[in-house]
């Protein structure tokens, strides 16, 4: 079976579709059209260092931060449960953790429109007991809360498959050696569970960084995002050298922080969902 | 404590299914206007059928999902036994280009299809969804299948081969066999990501060809039409006894075996 070349197919596919198409995002961020034809340029990086592009681009590291502490601060008590119940509960539970993400994600973020809105359902409940009504909507808080709802179960999958690996035995040898649950906790399961962590952490962190869909939804088009700034370049300004610039640094940004990832997780025996 | 722990689980569950428990009951609610009970109805069921838009949105996205999962199974799966036979040089570039849209930002992903695809001058519709469907699946089906290749007998294949087998014969009695789950977790995996993708759909696509999530996006600014939502409790209810019926069926299987 030492054919290799049926793979080639599958090769040729590869460039066309995977490494041609990020040339061509590196070959816009680095031209310009000029009376004298295509010229070689730098000016696209260099808007992005403006300060309003540097306030996007922080503002996106920002929330997406916030909604990635949530998640873990959620998710871990969630994973640690689910891990210590018994068999058959379990399997159930989990998979109602699963469950929302089989809706359409932009319909789950809408429905918070409805739950959330001026006259939605939360303010109706709380006109009900006779407090005023609160803007809910539109605001940072809104977005965050977008993040941690559609992200939550990626927290929760990776730590919940690593802790339910750990020997049972070693947490009760730390107690037999007189440790409290406390210190349980804080030498044997977090340490061990660190890798389910940390893919927990790139999982919620990548795709909260790069959303465009859950900021307009949520936050009215007021939050802009790195994803909105990019996705407008391409669709409605039509400036293809900023976007691809944009695209070209939040790819770098990425990657270069899932190396790290990777590699702390390699010598950490992974934790991922699949 | 046990009543903090349940207390918690509830919480977070009530939080998971609140927005969709909402979106359902408002799919019966009898008012166009998100948010307001307008009285029990069905009409947004029977309207569904009837909407043109809606249905074609569906008919794209099934279509797609299926041809792109299928076309993009045989290809992967034929790509991950050449990647496994190769040298170690070409395996490991390959392997780390087809991480690359996996790592990728999905929104990366698309532009940079649609860039190559005006830069080609292909006009967007059908045909480009489709690529980049079967482009983003790709990758999911070589990494469900390489695992099954690594665990397989490499000598298998030989021996069949030297009890006279055709080298085909060899590859469905042999390797396929051994290989199958792999398979159909890369499929259901890439049929899933097809579904629900919005992104990379949403600049692939061309006028005229849209799926759901295109649809919905575009609705979302002016308000959802209530069909959407009954579509959904219709597709979520599926969903909810296909899974529920799985996990009887294989919690079933783990206690004969345990039994045996």
């Amino acid at each position: 079976m030492k054919k290799g070349w049926i793979a080639y197919p599958y090769v040729v596919w590869l460039i066309m579709f995977i490494f041609v198409p990020l040339l061509l995002i590196v070959f816009y961020s680095v031209i310009k059209t000029t009376d004298q034809g295509i010229v070689f340029t730098l000016e696209h990086f260099q808007r992005f260092f403006e300060p309003i592009y540097i306030m996007v681009l922080l503002r996106s590291l920002y929330l997406a931060l916030i909604s990635t502490v949530i998640c873990l601060l959620l998710g871990y008590p969630l994973a640690m449960i689910l891990a210590s119940k018994d068999y058959r509960h379990k399997r159930v539970l989990l998979l109602l953790v699963v469950i929302p993400m089989w809706m359409n994600f932009l319909l789950r973020t809408y429905a918070w429109l409805t739950l959330l809105e001026k006259n939605g359902v939360i303010n109706s409940f709380i006109s009900f007991l006779g407090l005023p009504k609160m803007e809910l909507l539109y605001n940072q808080g809104a977005v965050v809360l977008g993040m941690v709802y559609n992200f939550l179960p990626f927290m929760v999958l990776p730590i919940y498959s690593v802790l339910i690996k750990i020997d049972k035995s070693i947490i009760e040898a730390a107690e037999d050696l007189g440790a409290n649950s406390r210190v349980v906790f804080r030498k044997v399961i977090f340490p061990l569970s660190l890798p389910g962590v940390v893919s927990g952490i790139t999982m919620v962190y990548m795709p909260a960084v790069t959303t465009f869909v859950i900021s307009r939804l949520l936050g009215g088009g007021q939050f802009t995002l790195i994803g909105n700034l990019i996705e407008q370049q391409f669709l409605y300004t039509g400036e293809w050298g900023f976007g691809s610039a944009l695209s070209l640094i939040m790819m770098i940004l990425i990657l270069f922080s899932m190396a790290i990832m990777s590699k702390y997780e390699k010598e950490n025996e992974g934790g991922g969902l699949f | 404590m046990r009543f903090l722990k349940r207390f918690y689980v509830g919480i977070i569950f009530f939080f998971l299914y609140a927005p969709i428990i909402i979106l359902m009951i408002f799919s019966f609610s009898d008012s166009k206007f998100r948010g307001h009970w307008g009285g029990f109805t069905l009409r947004w069921y029977v309207e569904l059928f009837r909407d043109r838009e809606i249905m074609s949105a569906l008919y794209y996205t099934v279509l797609i999902a299926v041809l792109a999962s299928l076309i993009a199974t045989i290809i992967g799966t034929i790509a991950a036994i050449g990647i496994h036979n190769m040298g170690k040089f070409g395996r490991n570039i390959i392997i780390n280009l087809t991480y690359l849209p996996m790592l990728n930002p999905d929104i990366v992903t698309g532009i940079s299809l649609m860039i190559l695809f005006v830069f080609l001058k292909v006009e967007r519709g059908f045909f480009t969804l489709l690529l980049a469907h079967i482009t983003f699946n790709i990758p999911y089906v070589i990494f469900a299948v390489m695992p099954k290749l690594k665990q397989m007998n490499k000598h298998l294949y030989e021996a069949a081969l030297d009890l006279g087998a055709t080298p085909s014969y060899a590859f469905r009695k042999v390797i396929l066999p051994e290989i199958m789950p792999g398979v159909v977790t890369g499929l259901i995996l890439a049929f899933t990501l097809s579904i629900d993708d919005f992104v990379i759909s949403y600049f692939t696509t061309g006028a005229g060809v849209s799926n759901l999530s295109i649809v919905i996006h575009s609705m979302a600014r002016l308000g959802i039409n209530p069909s959407i939502n009954a579509l959904s409790t219709l597709m979520f209810i599926t969903v909810l006894l296909l899974l529920l019926i799985v996990n009887k069926r294989s919690s079933n299987n783990s206690r004969k075996e345990n039994a045996v």
